[in-house]
């Protein structure tokens, strides 16, 4: 149950007040009939499904009924941050990335001890 | 009775009053303050379980959740049957009613026993697997059978006449655990103002002060929890909540809380003032922060026989003496690798019993602890372990040996000491539980030999979860962390004034997991690692041999750690068994997963109050009474309540439903009939930019679309595919008013919403749900004219309010909007009042109608009638993967308009173009009699070997009184092209239905009768 | 002009008086009763049917300097939030960036949509009236919060839920506004098919609480 940042009611609510919409910053061409088969089956089936840093929409549907975008961890499920419609993201996984470098060499340490770790999930 | 373990003096129970209980049939007695735990070993019974696979006596090993063996079926009354409850939680009440939940005829002679010591070589590890397997087919006729043998509880098969709830709760700091650590904890985040939410799973908080050998501030440990408890108390933001177990830790320090209310009191939730009572409550926490104070679990040692009834947690034996006042044995042997397990044999020597000898792992004990045991006289045997216990029902006598633990072997003579009671302690394990049901897996501390809780956004774990165990730092520990978790929410910083308590010197501890024996593991006598799902050590060890490296696969190969026990007590012991087989180490094996819940959760408790006449929502429209008194037939549409059909009563005789709807058809093809469309979505669409936005959703125009005038509408996806469909009417230049079908008046809005909000910001529209406020009836069939003729004022004349019109006037003295809209096919007037009104209205239509032979209709007939003109319902006779080409509704696509309204491009996909695509069509059996099943599969050659290819379904079917026969929309590949081709439509039965495809309208194909 | 319709749904004219109007939850009060309060009754229970329930959208600015012209009432400042008349009979309630909830006496409404859709001349904005879809549940008393804490997820705890807040959420499986107009008292704003849900949930939530029906 995530506790989400409303950004236009300007507090967190319950998931349940939520609907996920999906990837975010999907935008439709702006001519469609110029496009491709190939670009238009792009646009409505192919999306992103990153492990790590991954930007959502969301709306609040019981609520202000408003869109909006959340950066979210697919791992820990933490929320990065939350933005308005027409924002940019400022964590993305290429600065997210960056930002953990500092611990990153200790991740490495652990990692064939992690590899030992993982095992099925069911 | 007499209760011959019991102290004389010492423990926290009433001796004053007595409370009577039966336990597989035999009384006993207790007192306020025992668990059934307690006072079953109060009372000598040693056995209370057959194990779960072979069939052992089974006796009380732990005082706590981590108990494996006291897993009782509760309850008197079939009503009352509480599966799963742990011997060592539950609260004795007079009365109480407990049975063991294995066993076959009873625990003390059990024929299963038998099997069971057979079954060493009969049932390895993966036995189900390897033995269950083959013929798959016959997997159902075993587990039938593996199911009984295994036990562990049934449910009651009767309703539980008692209610639970659910309570959302919201605070700045939870803290899990009233132990040192938690007490501490919530005081600090109390004092510095912030909302606290204290739980403990006890009856009593203070959790291993309960029991404590220490003193605080010079006085006995309870003085200092009780006054730690009134101030507490007194904190407004401070809530306590005992018998409260913190069952799972969701993502955001989200944490359900399982709080038994009555469960102490008696079987059923006793009344209180005439009201009923909740018996146990779910509260679903959202916490700022979550302090971790579960504390840790002692960790025995696995040697052999060591589930022998007298076997128990040297921890476990102190808390029977200290806290209960029960001995549970006359002459003890503790085995142990640490100072702390030295506690249990100086309890039960200062209770005046024996102890026997203290078997210590370590070559030199040397702690302050050791010293008072050799002070009191006690013998302690260095650098030895109990290897094995001997005995059937109750130990006998424990064999002491020198053990090499580096070595795994043992290294000296075997000494048998007679006794009754063998306690160990092979150190503690935090409760990492909770921590890792957020997904972060534990961490291995060389130091503390244990797992550590990993970090976890705004969790802070202290004191036992922490691997923190000496009682003044625990306090501190808890009480920095409770300032901490305060401080996170915007709250002072607490300064601590701890309290004194002794520090206590200790020797260092030695890591031993699994005791070795003179016999190899494979051969030997068992090794108990899980009592519960009776996994030994060498069933560990036969699974890494099988090639089960990973923790997880060796944890569902063996069942180590599964259910409700959830690795609580030998789960360290596994890993560390499967280490030491693998030829790795703890941290490098890991551990396994734990998941909530943490203990046992009730069903009731689960469901709350959503259940039966609250498990839905039922959307109720304002004409609903209406309907209840004239004996409708409710359909469940969404969560809408709709009248189904209306079957009428006549000389004691009820129509069935194919009866009521062939009236209700003939009603409105002849006459007249009347349909509460109340459920309908409508959206108010304002704005400068409607009518462009209109154009960009429908597929169809809507630049021309005068006020007055009415357009269907169909809607699809920006993949081409149909997924709404209605009528919007224009009510001015600016203004719509949209309809969208039952079910997708929620989906509708949110998705006008989404292009606007996304896509279009800059369109100027608004869009409203007016559903609710407008009240919605249809009058239909050749009468209808002459109906509303006498009860409106608008003009009704044919010419002026054509099909396709909407008009605003009176109608029964209250404003109302009449469209002419239709999905009969009949003449129709769809009536909109405010739906206050409509109750009025829909009385006043039935006074003036019956002359008309007016007749209420329900969706059924409103199926049929719509069926027959070839009319979709979007959902039903399309599945998003229909275009409009697909419907053949060429005629509401706008291929022409100037934008690329939503779905345009994907209609000249070549997937969207292809010829064979399902396209819709009727279908008329050969046989009229026949109604097909909706769902059915047809296809073009019934003689065609099986799998016969499939080549489209049926998605509406009925039988119409106006045909005389059965008919059906279906899709079928290519279907436009085959208009008169039979298909065939083989059933589950055997029988082949015949059917020619013919056009979807089956009525009146010109559209006359709508338009007189 | 906004070029929107507005239609005027008042009874008027001889026989207005004989038309029975029903409330959202006249079925439910039928079927499932009204309980009276007792002496030891903590959470008390109230319709206040027929008001007039506009929805209105659009800028802030502009909708602001209009209800000051037409009502002498501002819209709240801040998100989430709800302003009430001197008397405590017309309040605006903060629903979206760009919508409000406007509550006045019933039958006012229409009056107030037409001297607003004036006011507001050309500037883009949406009023609907919703007055027949959806209506005001009062709960108040010592146990009202404790009701509400078994019904909704939001934190209703003073801290957290001051007077003039009021939020849209989810009511057991349902949905509702909630809003807090005083100190002792509670408003739910129902939906009027889910108003029988409603308040059959209240009821049952309200028993331990002996909770009592005004009418």
């Amino acid at each position: 149950m995530f506790y989400i940042f409303c950004p236009y009611c300007g507090e967190h609510r319950e998931e349940e007040e939520f609907h996920p919409k999906g990837q975010a910053h999907i935008s439709r061409p702006e001519d469609p009939e110029a496009t491709s088969d190939e670009e238009w089956g792009d646009y409505l089936f192919f999306r992103d499904n990153p492990r790590g840093v991954h930007h959502e929409l969301w709306v609040h549907a019981v609520g202000c009924r408003k869109f909006f975008n959340i950066t979210r961890h697919t791992v820990s499920y933490e929320i990065l941050e939350v933005y308005k419609m027409g924002e940019q993201p400022s964590i993305t996984a290429e600065n997210y990335a960056a930002q953990q470098g500092a611990a990153s060499a200790d991740k490495e340490r652990n990692a064939s001890q992690a590899k030992h770790q993982e095992g099925v999930r069911a | 009775m007499s209760q011959p373990n019991r102290l004389k003096t010492g423990g926290r129970v009433d001796r004053s009053r007595q409370l009577t209980f039966t336990f597989n049939g035999q009384r006993y007695q207790g007192h306020p303050g025992d668990t059934l735990a307690s006072a079953l070993l109060a009372n000598g019974v040693d056995i209370v379980n057959r194990s779960f696979k072979y069939s052992r006596p089974r006796g009380i090993v732990a005082a706590g959740a981590e108990e494996p063996n006291g897993i009782v079926q509760l309850g008197s009354t079939e009503a009352g049957q509480v599966p799963n409850v742990r011997a060592t939680q539950q609260a004795l009440y007079q009365d109480l009613s407990a049975r063991s939940t294995n066993g076959w005829p009873n625990v003390q002679r059990d024929l299963m026993g038998l099997v069971g010591k057979l079954g060493g070589q009969f049932m390895p590890p993966g036995f189900y697997y390897k033995t269950f397997m083959a013929p798959a087919s016959m997997w159902l006729t075993y587990e039938k059978y593996i199911r009984k043998a295994a036990g562990l509880g049934r449910s009651p098969t009767e309703n539980d006449p008692d209610i639970y709830d659910h309570r959302h709760q919201h605070c700045d700091v939870l803290v899990v655990g009233a132990g040192p650590a938690g007490l501490s904890a919530a005081l600090a985040a109390g004092r510095a103002g912030a909302r606290v939410i204290l739980v403990d799973e006890q009856e009593e908080m203070g959790g291993s002060l309960l029991s404590s050998r220490e003193s605080i501030d010079d006085a006995p440990a309870t003085t200092w929890v009780e006054k730690v408890l009134k101030e507490l108390s007194e904190l407004e933001h401070v809530t306590l909540m005992p018998r409260t177990t913190a069952n799972g830790y969701h993502d955001h320090n989200f944490v359900t809380l399982h709080e038994r209310c009555t469960e102490h009191l008696a079987d059923l939730a006793p009344r209180a003032g005439g009201r009923r009572q909740v018996r146990s409550r779910m509260h679903r926490v959202r916490a700022g922060q979550v302090v971790l104070a579960s504390g840790a679990h002692e960790r025995p040692l696995v040697y052999a026989g060591n589930d022998v009834p007298g076997n128990m947690l040297a921890g476990a034996v102190s808390t029977y003496i200290r806290r209960y006042g029960v001995a549970p044995g006359n002459r003890l042997v503790l085995s142990t690798s640490n100072d702390d397990g030295y506690r249990s044999a100086l309890d039960w020597a200062e209770a005046g019993r024996e102890v026997v000898a203290i078997a210590d792992a370590r070559q030199n004990p040397d702690g302050e602890l050791v010293e008072q045991a050799r002070a009191k006289g006690i013998q302690i045997i260095a650098g030895s372990a109990v290897i094995e216990a001997r005995g059937d029902k109750r130990v006998a006598a424990a064999k002491v040996a020198k053990i090499d633990i580096e070595g795994f072997k043992v290294t000296g003579p075997v000494e048998e000491l007679a006794c009754d009671t063998i306690a160990s302690s092979g150190g503690f394990s935090p409760v990492v539980h909770l921590a890792s049901h957020t997904g972060s897996r534990p961490t291995w501390n060389e130091e503390l030999l244990g797992f550590m809780p990993s970090p976890v956004k705004g969790m802070t774990p202290t004191g036992g979860a922490h691997g923190v165990y000496a009682l003044g730092q625990v306090i501190a520990d808890g009480f920095k962390a409770g300032s901490a978790a305060g401080e996170a929410c915007g709250f002072e910083r607490q300064d601590a004034s701890l309290p004194k308590v002794d520090e206590r010197r200790e020797g260092a501890a030695v890591a031993l997991y699994q005791v070795p024996h003179q016999k190899a593991t494979l051969r030997g006598p068992k090794q108990f690692v899980d009592m519960q799902n009776d996994v030994t050590a060498a069933a560990i060890e036969l699974a890494t041999r099988e090639g089960f490296e990973s923790i997880e696969h060796v944890k569902r190969y063996t069942a180590m750690g599964f259910g409700t026990d959830q690795g609580k007590l030998g789960n360290i012991n596994g890993m560390a068994i499967a280490a030491r087989c693998l030829g790795r180490t703890i941290p490098e094996v890991g551990t396994t997963v734990f998941r909530p819940n943490y203990t046992p959760v009730s069903f009731g408790a689960i469901v709350g109050r959503h259940c039966g006449e609250l498990f839905d929502p039922e959307r109720y429209t304002a004409m609903h009474q209406w309907h209840v008194e004239n004996g409708a037939e409710f359909e469940d549409v969404g969560q809408w309540k709709r009248p189904w059909y209306f079957p009428r009563t006549v000389n004691g005789k009820t129509e069935t439903m194919h009866e009521a709807v062939a009236r209700e058809c003939s009603a409105v093809r002849e006459k007249v009939g009347i349909l509460d469309a109340s459920t309908l979505g409508k959206i108010d669409i304002q704005g400068p930019d409607a009518r462009e936005f209109l154009g960009r959703v429908y597929t169809n125009k809507w630049a021309k679309l005068a006020p007055g005038r009415v357009r269907y509408g169909l809607m699809c996806k920006d993949d081409g595919m149909v997924f709404d469909d209605g009528t919007t009417s224009c009510l001015a230049e600016n203004h719509f008013l949209m309809t969208t079908s039952t079910g997708g008046a929620a989906t509708v809005l949110e998705w006008l919403e989404i292009w606007h909000q996304t896509e279009w910001p800059e369109l100027d529209v608004y869009f409203n749900s007016v559903t609710d406020h407008w009240a919605t009836m249809t009058v239909t069939g050749p009468e209808a004219r002459k109906l509303m003729a006498e009860l409106t004022d608008i003009d009704l004349d044919k010419d002026s309010f054509k099909f396709m019109d909407w008009r605003e006037g009176k109608v029964a003295g209250v404003p109302a909007r009449v469209f002419r809209i239709s999905f009969t096919g009949e003449l129709a007037y769809e009536i909109n009042v405010q739906a206050n009104y409509a109750m009025h209205v829909w009385k006043k239509l039935f006074a003036h109608g019956d002359k008309y032979g007016l007749t209420p209709y329900g969706t059924e007939t409103m199926h049929v009638l719509r069926a027959e003109k070839g009319f979709i319902i979007a959902g039903q006779d399309t599945d998003g993967s229909v275009t409009p080409e697909d419907l053949g509704m060429h005629w509401a696509i706008g291929y022409d308009k100037p934008n690329s309204w939503i779905g345009k491009r994907a209609l000249t996909r070549p997937d969207t173009k292809r010829t064979d695509r399902k396209q819709m069509v009727g279908l008329k059996p050969k046989d009229p009699s026949v109604v097909l099943e909706e769902g059915a599969q047809i296809v073009f050659d019934p003689n065609h070997a099986i799998p016969m290819p499939m080549k489209g379904h049926v998605t509406s079917s009925y039988y119409s009184p106006t045909l005389q026969s059965g008919f059906a929309l279906a899709v079928v590949m290519g279907g436009h092209q085959k208009m008169g081709e039979t298909v065939y439509l083989p059933m589950v039965d055997g029988q082949v239905h015949e059917a020619e495809i013919v056009s979807p309208i089956f009525l009146d194909p010109k559209g006359e009768r709508q338009n007189v | 002009m906004s070029n929107a319709q507005q239609f005027d749904t008042r009874l008027v004219g001889e026989h207005a008086g004989e038309i029975a109007v029903e409330s959202p939850l006249a079925y439910s009060m039928h079927r499932s009763g009204a309980p009276k309060a007792k002496a030891d009754t903590t959470v008390t229970l109230r319709e206040r049917a027929f008001l007039g329930h506009l929805t209105l959208r659009g800028g802030a600015i502009v909708l602001d300097e209009a209800l000051r012209d037409v009502l002498g009432m501002s819209l709240p400042g801040e998100p989430l939030g709800l302003v009430q008349d001197e008397a405590g009979e017309r309040s605006i309630q903060w629903m979206s960036p760009d919508e409000w909830l406007l509550i006045v006496p019933g039958g006012e409404e229409f009056d107030v949509e037409r001297r607003l859709r004036e006011a507001l001349g050309d500037a883009h904005f949406a009023i609907s009236n919703v007055s027949g879809g959806q209506t005001l549940l009062e709960l108040e008393g010592e146990a009202a919060r404790e009701v509400l804490m078994k019904s909704v997820a939001y934190d209703v705890h003073p801290r957290h839920f001051p007077v003039g807040k009021g939020v849209t959420t989810v009511f057991a499986k349902a949905s509702v506004i909630l809003r807090r107009p005083s100190e002792e008292r509670w408003e739910l704003v129902v939906r009027r098919s889910f108003a029988d849900y409603t308040y059959r949930w209240l009821l049952d939530a309200g028993e331990e609480f002996g909770v009592g029906v005004e009418r």
